[in-house]
C-alpha cells in the first residue's frame, strides 16, 4: 500500500455572499497516494475548482474553509496561517490554472517569472536559477530553452505557454500538483501532447496529481482514480477502470451515457435532463434528485456514503450491479 | 516598434495641421482677421492700409498659406496690450506655469497612486473608505472653490502662507525658477495644492480600480499559488501591470492640468500663461489668444506623442510584436 | 402572492438601500425645488433694483436690513440679500446644467448611434473627431468658444455642449456598437422595416442605461464648468448672475474678512454638485453589470 500523501476529510468551504450562503464544497473527503493521479470531475459550479483552491488556502472572500481537515504529509493545513501556508505553496503543493495567457504576467519575461518562483522558496545565484529554469523548460518540451528565457509570454503559442506554467509548477519538485482544467483552453492535438507529457512526468518524478476537469473522456485517459462531484459533494469515487465500466451513481451513469463516444452513430445523444442547480437554492436531500429518473421519496433525505472496497457512492438506489463493482 | 513610432509621429503632424486649420478658420473665416493685427480703435484709413499691406484682401487659401509660413517661422504677431511679439510674451510667462504644473502633477501622481493602490489592496478597511470618500470630494468640488478656501484658511485666517503671487526666483539654465527659494516655496505651495487636487483624486480612483482588478486576476492567483510573498507580488506584478494604464492617464491629465492652471493662476495671481490668456480674453488681445491656442494644441500633440513613445518602450507586446 | 415589479421599482428599491445616496437625492430635490420656487421662497427679489439699498451693502449675516427682514446670510456689495441671491443663482446654475446636459445628450447620443449604425468611413471619421475632442480639456474648449463667440446664455450653453457632447457620443457609440454586431440587428436591417425603426426600437434602449450614468455626471460637470467660467468673468452676463459670479463678486472682499459674500454661494454650489455626484455614483454602480455578484 503506497503511502498517503494528502488526506482530505469532510472538507467544507462556504461562501457568505450578499445573496445567501453558498456551500461550494460540502463534506468532501478523499485520499491521494504517492504517485497517484486523481481525476476530479464535474460540471462548472460543482465545486471542483474551489476544492482545489481550498487545498492551498487560496479561497477568495467572501468564502472560507468552514470545517474539515486537510492533512498533507502529517501536517494539518487548515490550522496553518497564511504565512505558514505560503511555505508549502509552490514548493510541496503546486497549482496550474486553465488559461495560461491569464496566469503569466505579460510584461515580465518567462525567465523573470521563473526566477521569482524560485526565489520564493530558495536562495540561489542568478546563474543557478537560470540553469534550473532552462532545465525544466526543456523537460516540458520547449526547444532552445535557455534562449527562450528572455522571451515574453505573448511570444509563445498556447500550448507552449501552458508548458511554461507546468514548468513553473515543477520548479521545486512538489509532491502534489493540482491541475485545474489545464488543457481546456488548448487545441485537441495539443491537449493530447500535454496529457502525455504529464503522464511521463508523473511517472518519472513520483508526483501525485489532482486533475480537475469537466471532461470525463480527457481525465479518464490519465487518472488512475476518479471522484465525481455534483453541487459541492463527491457523489462517487473509485478506480477509473471499474468506475467507468460500472458506475453506481445515476449522475455518473448519465455523464457516461452522454459521451459521444458511447453513442451508437445515428442515434440521438442521451442527455441528463434539467440543468445544474443554483447553489443558492438547493433542495433538501440529494442534490441530484430533481434530475434523477430513479428518484423516490427517500431522496429527500441526505444519502449516506456507501463504501465498498476502494469505491464509494452516495445514493439510495444506485445503478449497476453490486457484484461487478470491483474487478 | 519603429513602425508604431512613425505612425504616431505622422498622426501628430496630421493633428497639428488640422488644429492650425481650425484656428485659422476660427479667426480668419468667422472672426475678423483684421482684429488680430489692429486694435479696434484704429482709423478707417489705417485699416485699409493694413488690409492691403498684409494681403488680407487676398483669397482665403493664400492667407492660410501665409499664416502657416508665419507660424513655422515663429511669428505669431504682436500683442495689442504689451506691444511685444507674442512669442516673447508667452515665452516669458511659460516657466512660471510649467513650474507650477510640474510640481502639482508629480506630487499628485506619487501620492495619488500610492493611496490608490492601498485603497485597492485593502478595499474594506476604514482607511480605504475614507480615501475614496475624500477622492469623491476632490473630484466634484470645482477647483476655484478649493482655491478660495485655501486662501481663506491659510492666508487670511491663519496667515501662514501668502495669498498670491510668485516668490523670489533663482536662475537655473537661464530660466527663472522659484521653488528652490524658501520664499518661492511658500508662494507655490497653495496654488500647487489647488491644482493637484483634481489630479490627485483621479489618480487615487484610477489606481484603486486598477489594483482591485489586477488583484483578482489569475496572474496574481498563480503567483500566490507559487508561494510568492505579498510584497513581491505587489512589487513585481501589480506595480508593473498598473503602470501602463497609469502612465497613459498621466499624460492625458498633464494636458488637462495645464488647462486648469488657468483657474488656479487667476485665483492666486500666479504670473503664468494661464492668467495671461484670461486677461487677454477680457481685453480682446487677439494675437495672444490665437498664439495660446496654437501653443496648447502643440503641447497636447507633443505630450500625446511622448506618451505613445513611452508606451511603446515599456509594453513588451508593442516592443517585440506578436507571437511567432 | 407575487407583486408586479417593474424595472424602475427594482432600481428604486436597490437605490433606497444606500442611505447616503438617498440623502443626496433628497438634497438635490430640495435644492431644485428651492430654485424652482425661488421667487416665492426668497425674502427679496435681488434683481429688482428698486428693492436694493446701498445702506445694506456688505453686511454680516444676521443683519436686519432696511426692508425690515433679517439677512440670514448677509448681503453683497450691492446690498442684495445673499440668501435670495443664492436661490436665484441656484436656479440659473441648474437651468444651465440641465440645458447643456440635455442638448449634449441628444446631440452626442445621436452622433454616437449614427456612427455605430453606419459603420465604415462615416464611423471612423466621427469617432476620430470625438476622440480628438475627448483629449481636449473641457475648460479650454469652453474658453475658446466663449472667446470667439462672446458672452451670453446661448453662447455659454454652446460652449458647454461642445465641451461635453463627446462623452455622450463615445458612450452611445460603445453601447450601440456592441448591440449592432448582434445577429438580430443584422436580420432586422435586412428586412424592409427601415433603419429608423431598427435604431429606435433596438439600439436606443440599449444605450439608455450608460447614457443616464454619463448624464448625471455631466450635469454636475456642466454646473461646475459654468460656475468656473462665470467666476473667471467669462460666463453669463451680469444680468443673469449665477453662483459662480456671486463667488467672484465676493472674492476681493475675502482679504478684509467679509468672507460670507463668497463662501455661502460657494457652499450652496458644492452641496449641489456633490449631491448630484453621489446620486450619479450610485446610479452608475447599479447599472454596472460587472459589480453585480
Amino acid at each position: 500500500m503506497t503511502e498517503t500523501v494528502l488526506s482530505v476529510k469532510n472538507l467544507a468551504t462556504h461562501f457568505f455572499t450578499r445573496a445567501g450562503l453558498v456551500k461550494a464544497v460540502d463534506n468532501v473527503s478523499f485520499d491521494l497516494a504517492k504517485g497517484e493521479i486523481m481525476g476530479l470531475v464535474g460540471e462548472s459550479g460543482s465545486g471542483k475548482t474551489v476544492t482545489g483552491f481550498s487545498l492551498l488556502g487560496l479561497v477568495d472572500e467572501p468564502g472560507r474553509i468552514v470545517s474539515g481537515s486537510i492533512t498533507f504529509k502529517d501536517r494539518e493545513l487548515t490550522s496553518l496561517s497564511n504565512a505558514e501556508l505560503r511555505r508549502w505553496r509552490g514548493r510541496e503543493i503546486s497549482m496550474i490554472f486553465q488559461d495560461p495567457i491569464a496566469t503569466l504576467n505579460p510584461v515580465l519575461t518567462i525567465g523573470k517569472q521563473m526566477r521569482l518562483a524560485i526565489a520564493a522558496h530558495e536562495r540561489m545565484s542568478a546563474r543557478a536559477a537560470e540553469d534550473r529554469s532552462a532545465d525544466l523548460l526543456s523537460k516540458v518540451g520547449i526547444p532552445s530553452a535557455r534562449a527562450r528565457l528572455d522571451a515574453y509570454p505573448h511570444e509563445f503559442s498556447g500550448g507552449m505557454r501552458q508548458r511554461v506554467a507546468i514548468a513553473i509548477a515543477l520548479l521545486h519538485r512538489p509532491s502534489v500538483i493540482i491541475a485545474d482544467e489545464p488543457t481546456t483552453a488548448l487545441d485537441v492535438s495539443i491537449q493530447a501532447q500535454i496529457l502525455q507529457q504529464m503522464r511521463v512526468l508523473a511517472a518519472e518524478t513520483g508526483t501525485s496529481m489532482i486533475w480537475i476537469s469537466h471532461d470525463l473522456a480527457v481525465v479518464s485517459s490519465l487518472a488512475t482514480k476518479l471522484a465525481v462531484m455534483y453541487a459541492g459533494r463527491i457523489v462517487e469515487q473509485g478506480p477509473t477502470a471499474t468506475l467507468l465500466r460500472n458506475p453506481r451513481h445515476p449522475y455518473t451513469a448519465g455523464l457516461m451515457n452522454s459521451l459521444p463516444a458511447m453513442t451508437k452513430p445515428g442515434t440521438p445523444l442521451k442527455q441528463i435532463p434539467g440543468t445544474t442547480p443554483s447553489l443558492l437554492s438547493l433542495p433538501p436531500g440529494c442534490p441530484f434528485a430533481p434530475r434523477c429518473q430513479r428518484a423516490t421519496a427517500q431522496c429527500q433525505h441526505e444519502p449516506e456514503l456507501t463504501i465498498h472496497g476502494d469505491r464509494g457512492w452516495r445514493c439510495f438506489d444506485p445503478v449497476g450491479h453490486m457484484d461487478e463493482v470491483s474487478s | 516598434m519603429l513602425g508604431f513610432i512613425i505612425q504616431r509621429f505622422l498622426q501628430a503632424i496630421g493633428v497639428m495641421a488640422v488644429m492650425s486649420l481650425i484656428v485659422f478658420c476660427g479667426v480668419y473665416a468667422i472672426g475678423n482677421p483684421i482684429d488680430i493685427v489692429i486694435p479696434p480703435e484704429a482709423t478707417q484709413d489705417l485699416r485699409a492700409e493694413v488690409i492691403r499691406r498684409l494681403g488680407l484682401d487676398r483669397p482665403l487659401y493664400e492667407q492660410y498659406f501665409i499664416f502657416l509660413v508665419n507660424l513655422l517661422k515663429g511669428d505669431l504677431g504682436r500683442s495689442f496690450v504689451y506691444n511685444i511679439p507674442v512669442l516673447e510674451l508667452i515665452g516669458g510667462r511659460l516657466p512660471a506655469t510649467l513650474e507650477l504644473v510640474l510640481i502639482s502633477v508629480v506630487s499628485a501622481s506619487i501620492i495619488g497612486v500610492s493611496l490608490g493602490i492601498y485603497a485597492g489592496y485593502r478595499p474594506e478597511s476604514w482607511t480605504a473608505k475614507t480615501i475614496m470618500a475624500a477622492s469623491v470630494l476632490g473630484f466634484s468640488v470645482p477647483s476655484f472653490w478649493v482655491g478660495l478656501i485655501l486662501i481663506l484658511t491659510f492666508a487670511v485666517n491663519l496667515g501662514w502662507l501668502p495669498a498670491g503671487g510668485r516668490g523670489a526666483t533663482i536662475d537655473i539654465w537661464g530660466v527663472a525658477w522659484s521653488f528652490p527659494t524658501l520664499d518661492g516655496l511658500s508662494h507655490i505651495i497653495l496654488p500647487a495644492i489647488n491644482l493637484a487636487l483634481f489630479k490627485l483624486a483621479m489618480m487615487i480612483r484610477l489606481a484603486r480600480a486598477g489594483t482591485r482588478e489586477i488583484m483578482l486576476t489569475d496572474t496574481i492567483k498563480f503567483a500566490r499559488a507559487a508561494g510568492l510573498s505579498e510584497i513581491t507580488i505587489l512589487r513585481q506584478h501589480l506595480l508593473k501591470l498598473i503602470s501602463i494604464p497609469i502612465i497613459t492617464v498621466f499624460g492625458l491629465e498633464l494636458g488637462s492640468t495645464l488647462a486648469f492652471a488657468v483657474v488656479t493662476e487667476t485665483i492666486f495671481s500666479w504670473p503664468g500663461v494661464g492668467k495671461l490668456i484670461i486677461d487677454s480674453i477680457a481685453v480682446l488681445d487677439r494675437p495672444v489668444m490665437v498664439a495660446y491656442l496654437i501653443l496648447v494644441a502643440f503641447l497636447f500633440v507633443t505630450i500625446n506623442f511622448v506618451i505613445d513613445l513611452i508606451f511603446a518602450l515599456i509594453d513588451p507586446r508593442v516592443r517585440r510584436g506578436a507571437a511567432s | 402572492m407575487t407583486r408586479q415589479s417593474t424595472p424602475f421599482s427594482r432600481f428604486w428599491n436597490e437605490f433606497r438601500e444606500n442611505k447616503i445616496a438617498l440623502v443626496a437625492l433628497s438634497v438635490v430635490v430640495l435644492l431644485a425645488l428651492l430654485a424652482l420656487f425661488a421667487s416665492f421662497v426668497s425674502p427679496q427679489n435681488p434683481y429688482d433694483l428698486a428693492n436694493l439699498s446701498l445702506m445694506d451693502s456688505r453686511r454680516a449675516p444676521g443683519f436686519v436690513g432696511t426692508g425690515g427682514y433679517t439677512h440670514w446670510l448677509g448681503t453683497d456689495p450691492q446690498g442684495r440679500d445673499l440668501l435670495s441671491a443664492i436661490f436665484y443663482g441656484l436656479r440659473i446654475s441648474i437651468q444651465i446644467g440641465l440645458a447643456a446636459g440635455f442638448v449634449s445628450l441628444s446631440f452626442g447620443a445621436a452622433l454616437g448611434i449614427l456612427a455605430a449604425y453606419s459603420g465604415g468611413r462615416v464611423e471612423n471619421l466621427i469617432m476620430r473627431l470625438v476622440d480628438l475632442q475627448l483629449s481636449f480639456p473641457a475648460i479650454l474648449l469652453a474658453l475658446v468658444i466663449v472667446a470667439l463667440l462672446g458672452q451670453g446664455k446661448v453662447q455659454l450653453i454652446s460652449a458647454l455642449v461642445a465641451a461635453q457632447y463627446a462623452y455622450f457620443a463615445r458612450t452611445a457609440y460603445g453601447a450601440a456598437k456592441a448591440e449592432r454586431g448582434k445577429d438580430y440587428i443584422e436580420a432586422a436591417v435586412a428586412t424592409p422595416l427601415g433603419s429608423r425603426l431598427v435604431i429606435l426600437k433596438h439600439l436606443l434602449p440599449n444605450c439608455t442605461p450608460p447614457l443616464i450614468v454619463v448624464a448625471t455626471v455631466q450635469i454636475a460637470n456642466s454646473i461646475s464648468l459654468e460656475a468656473t467660467l462665470s467666476f473667471l468673468g467669462l460666463g453669463l452676463p451680469v444680468t443673469e448672475p449665477s453662483l459662480g459670479m456671486l463667488i467672484s463678486n465676493g472674492f476681493p472682499y475675502m482679504m478684509s474678512g467679509r468672507y460670507w459674500i463668497s463662501v455661502y454661494p460657494g457652499v450652496a454650489l458644492i452641496i449641489l454638485i456633490v449631491a448630484i455626484n453621489i446620486v450619479g455614483d450610485q446610479v452608475r454602480d447599479q447599472f454596472n453589470p460587472r459589480l453585480r455578484k
